[in-house]
């Protein structure tokens, strides 16, 4: 009976808690929620059960668009030590090095 | 609470992939083998080898399926608790117990799986949880109980993985520590009042209790080193950092004098002091029962499972409602 | 077995008995779903209010017994079937989540509108009670209201069980505005107001939320019920054994 069907499963919600004025919002994990008031209470009674919060931001994770220092580690990263890769590492002839 | 995903995984798992493999990946590899030994934090989106991701699903997976099958046997307790104050701590226990997993189900969805997959693998019986929550909580004492010996053993597991190399997960355990001590002190509390100022019919339940958990609260570290072929891997990258013997020696060591301040005797002839190792010999430990719980063959297994499923069922209609709701509140907004 | 206790019935206990005995009761009724959530965040909120009922009435039955020398526990623990004061509505076993919802949105609703007037009560302690309920009542109406309102008008289903909890339910409130000795004394005294002055104020809020979830209560009947003075329904006896039962199994256990 117990069946991962898409259409039922509630959408992910990232959390942001400030916990004092003055600071800054910390990501703090995700919940899953049907709408953004039912995210919103339950952000609350997940992140600030210990009074952990004065302010809570919730937003929907797909709405979320991350850099990706991961992705910079694997594309770039292999081209730096790959000096072949890089123009500067070509010592051309001087009549053709303007490329 | 632990699991012993590590040690109850299929072998395959945790070995290093034999195929071949690109240069290109290689090189991946090797600098993710860099970023662990230097004691660097995977974050979500970081290349990581297949295993490592597959294995860690697992483990956090099954750590957040124990937290939650763990809120049923404290559970059963909350309508009989024998006093306001211990019946508003069990709740607050048990609560806490829901959002670690809660914080644990959305570690693993960012290694790409749904909560709900992760639900399914649970409710058809691929993915296991902890089998020490396999056991019935037979009496009021078996509360207090659990939070003194498997909370203990559980918080001796869960330090070392604040220290994971896996980012998402270790964040979500400092969390959970810093929640964790609370369940320890207030279950030994518990059980210390009734030893000290209850009746003799309140010490013989305690004693009772202990007898039962004992010796399931040692199997909770796992089998011992010798066979848990999946260790060694574990610690290469940097998700076990203490051997399953190394874990169960300390437990009993600072068990022992706890069990004396309270007044109860371990249910272990064999249990001595070892003044050469300078630590508590213990007795030899029932692995066919613990392979056997683990397999699905425990007291309590399929009453977890069937209520875990029921429960889910029977909320089928409301999380449909819940989503139907939103999308016509979402309709009604474009409209607008 | 550890015997009842024998406690004073004057106006004064009684009323703060009514407040007390609704929270205790209603948190034990919500502490049932532990585990059994259709969704792991409902567990925590579920629990996290059954929490702060316990807490409530920790605080009432702390104040209703000292003046008798009684503590909360053996207020909570060892009374006498008819001792206990809360309305019927409470301790009508969880049903479905729809019922729970529904239940929840009608005592949320009355708690707070009586935390509000008990804010300025003549009973200090009482009053400084209040003070901190208010907040946790407003919060469980706010998150009933919006459950009765998803269900009421989500699917086809959720309105068919919402509709068949509202009719069950509704014959349970006018219970909770009737007048009575006791709630013409702690309006003369000063101690509270009586529950029938929040009537107005319930039957809008709570008839506002029904309306946007498309539900449609049914015709009154002249159904009174009675656990305001203490003669309960048959779910109160099994409620009672299981809450009850570690403080008769063991005289002067300590805990």
């Amino acid at each position: 009976m117990t069946n991962p069907d898409t259409r039922t499963e509630w959408p992910l919600w990232e959390v942001f808690v400030r916990s004092r004025a003055g600071l800054d919002h910390k990501h703090c994990g995700s919940l899953h929620a049907a709408d953004a008031a039912m995210a919103i209470q339950m952000a609350r009674d997940v992140y600030t059960r210990r009074q952990e919060g004065c302010s809570l931001w919730v937003v929907p994770s797909a709405q979320i668009t991350a850099s990706d220092p991961g992705d910079k580690d694997m594309y770039f990263d292999p081209a730096e030590d790959k000096v072949y890769r890089h123009p500067t590492f070509y010592k051309l002839p001087s009549e053709v090095d303007h490329m | 609470m632990y699991t012993q995903a590590m040690d109850t995984m299929p072998k395959e798992l945790g070995e290093a992939p034999k195929t071949l493999r690109s240069a290109e990946e290689l090189a991946l590899q090797q600098r993710f083998d860099a970023r662990i030994d230097a004691g660097d934090f995977i974050e979500a989106k970081d290349w990581m080898p297949d295993n490592y991701r597959k294995t860690l699903l697992r483990q956090i997976s099954q750590h957040a399926h124990s937290e939650i099958v763990g809120m049923l046997p404290e559970g059963n307790w909350i309508s009989r608790a024998p006093t306001l104050k211990r019946k508003a701590i069990l709740l607050a226990k048990v609560q806490d117990e829901g959002g670690h997993g809660l914080y644990l189900y959305a570690a693993a969805e960012t290694l790409g799986t749904s909560r709900d997959q992760m639900i399914d693998a649970l409710h058809t019986g691929r993915a296991k949880y902890s089998s020490i929550f396999n056991y019935p909580t037979l009496s009021w004492a078996d509360i207090g109980t659990i939070g003194w010996l498997v909370d203990g053993a559980a918080i001796m597991n869960q330090v070392p993985i604040c220290r994971c190399s896996y980012a998402p997960y270790a964040r979500a355990m400092i969390r959970i520590c810093r929640e964790e001590s609370f369940h320890q002190r207030q279950g030994y509390d518990s059980l210390l009042v009734m030893m000290q100022q209850g009746t003799d019919a309140q010490r013989a339940m305690v004693q009772d209790a202990v007898n039962r958990w004992w010796w399931p609260c040692l199997m909770m570290f796992g089998p011992p080193d010798d066979q848990s072929p999946n260790s060694a891997q574990g610690m290469r990258w940097g998700i076990k950092r203490v051997s399953n013997d190394t874990l169960r020696q300390k437990f009993v060591d600072a068990t022992v004098d706890q069990a004396r301040v309270l007044g109860v005797t371990l249910p272990d002839p064999d249990l001595t002091w070892n003044e050469a190792r300078q630590h508590w010999d213990f007795g030899a430990i029932d692995w066919p029962e613990f392979f056997r719980v683990v397999a699905g063959d425990g007291p309590c297994n399929q009453d977890r499972l069937a209520n875990r499923v029921q429960a889910w069922d029977d909320g089928a209609w409301v999380r449909e409602a819940a989503l139907a709701h939103a999308q016509k509140q979402a309709t009604k907004q474009q409209a607008a | 077995m550890t015997a009842s206790i024998q406690l004073q019935q004057d106006t004064a206990t009684q009323y703060l008995l009514r407040l007390g005995d609704t929270c205790l009761i209603l948190g034990q009724r919500l502490g049932e779903w532990c585990g059994h959530g259709p969704v792991l965040e409902e567990d925590i909120a579920l629990t996290n209010m059954a929490l702060d009922l316990i807490g409530q009435a920790r605080a009432l039955l702390s104040h209703a017994g000292a003046g008798q020398g009684l503590d909360e526990d053996q207020l909570a623990f060892l009374r006498d079937e008819r001792d206990y004061r809360n309305p019927t509505l409470v301790e009508l076993p969880r049903g479905d989540f729809a019922f729970t919802v529904q239940r929840n949105l009608m005592a949320a609703t009355l708690l707070k509108l009586l935390w509000q007037r008990l804010q300025t009560s003549t009973d200090a302690e009482l009053a400084a009670i209040a003070g901190k309920a208010v907040k946790e009542a407003r919060y469980h109406q706010q998150h009933a209201a919006d459950w009765v309102v998803r269900l009421g008008d989500g699917t086809a289903e959720s309105a068919r069980r919402s509709q068949a909890a509202l009719a069950q339910l509704w014959r349970y409130v006018p219970e909770l505005f009737e007048a009575d000795a006791v709630d013409d004394a702690a309006a003369a005294s000063g101690l509270g107001p009586r529950w029938a002055d929040v009537q107005a104020d319930w039957q809008a809020e709570v008839g506002a939320v029904l309306a946007e979830a498309g539900l449609q209560p049914p015709v009154g009947s002249a159904f009174r019920s009675t656990g305001k003075r203490g003669v309960h329904t048959e779910h109160m006896g099994h409620l009672l054994a299981t809450m009850q039962h570690l403080q008769r199994a063991y005289p002067g256990g300590v805990w």
